[in-house]
């Protein structure tokens, strides 16, 4: 039962990642990227991450993708990719680059010298190690806010940079008269479309 | 005889090899800023894929806090990387990445 969810899933992702690089349009990759976070969020689900699975589809295909979506119809898309190659040979030498790159992880995954995890320390995700441990969320919580609460401060002071520079780069650069010309050109794509 | 065949932690890291790849092409391969920003994602989500198996097979916890980490800092890419696509259309119209090649703004 679970090979079959796993081969159905794994298939359905890799479909997905295939589509993202292929299709044509943008918001088609927007949503063939979606098939895959919702395939990879099942595969989750299955090695006992039922927190991640959850947060997988609320902020990825709920918040990271509208966002893409939202980006792409503001700008539009309806001009086509060009296809001529500054570069000469650039996409073979992609895909056999791209070869090689999964040779080499695919080869490393039979090596546990290569990863250096052998046994763990922390908190089990199943099973108990002495005293009831709780459930997926409760495990996490433990782990979150004892081991990596130093990383965890410092991921909300990374957010608010992210949010601060995002702002600064969404009203223009500093200066006044940049940032008169840039409504212009705001007011120009408006009309333009 | 479907019981007897058992998926180990293997199968996750080559689906995961797998999506990384296919997400490096993406990147290497694609023109439009926006697709390839996608192929980034997948590459972020393969990673923590094989973070999610790791978890799984040595049996630690901390695999998963890890992703949740690697969700965060995704989330704050995203928001300042299409804030850099939006700045830069303003700017200039073209939308694929051999239209940037100057660093004059």
């Amino acid at each position: 039962m679970t090979a079959v969810l796993f081969f159905i899933f794994a298939a359905s992702s890799l479909a997905g990642a295939g589509g993202v690089v292929l299709a044509r349009n943008p918001v088609h990759s927007a949503l063939f990227l979606v098939q895959t976070l919702l395939s990879v969020a099942v595969l989750f689900l299955m090695q006992d991450a039922e927190l991640l699975a959850a947060v997988q589809v609320i902020v990825y295909a709920g918040a990271i993708v509208i966002l893409f979506l939202f980006v792409i119809m503001l700008i539009g898309v309806d001009r086509r990719e060009v296809l001529t190659e500054n570069l000469r040979f650039q996409r073979p030498i992609a895909v056999a680059l791209g070869a090689l790159v999964l040779a080499q992880i695919i080869f490393l995954t039979g090596h546990t010298w290569a990863t250096g995890a052998t046994t763990s320390s922390g908190v089990p995700v199943n099973g108990s190690s002495g005293g009831d441990l709780g459930n997926n969320i409760q495990r996490v919580a433990r782990v979150l806010f004892t081991d990596f609460l130093w990383p965890f401060e410092l991921t909300a002071l990374l957010l608010v940079v992210a949010v601060v520079g995002s702002v600064v780069l969404a009203r223009g650069s500093g200066n006044p008269a940049a940032t008169d010309s840039d409504a212009g050109a705001g007011a120009e794509v408006e009309t333009q479309s | 005889m479907i019981e007897a065949f058992q998926i180990t932690d293997t199968y996750y890291l080559v689906l995961a090899a797998a999506l990384f790849s296919i997400g490096a092409v993406g990147v290497l391969v694609r023109r439009n800023v926006l697709v390839m920003f996608m192929s980034i994602e997948l590459m972020l989500n393969a990673v923590n894929l094989t973070f999610v198996a790791f978890a799984k097979s040595l049996n630690d916890t901390s695999g998963q806090v890890i992703v949740f980490f690697t969700l965060a800092v995704a989330a704050a890419e995203v928001a300042v990387g299409l804030a850099i696509i939006v700045a830069i259309f303003r700017r200039r119209r073209g939308m694929t990445a051999d239209d940037l090649r100057v660093l004059r703004g």
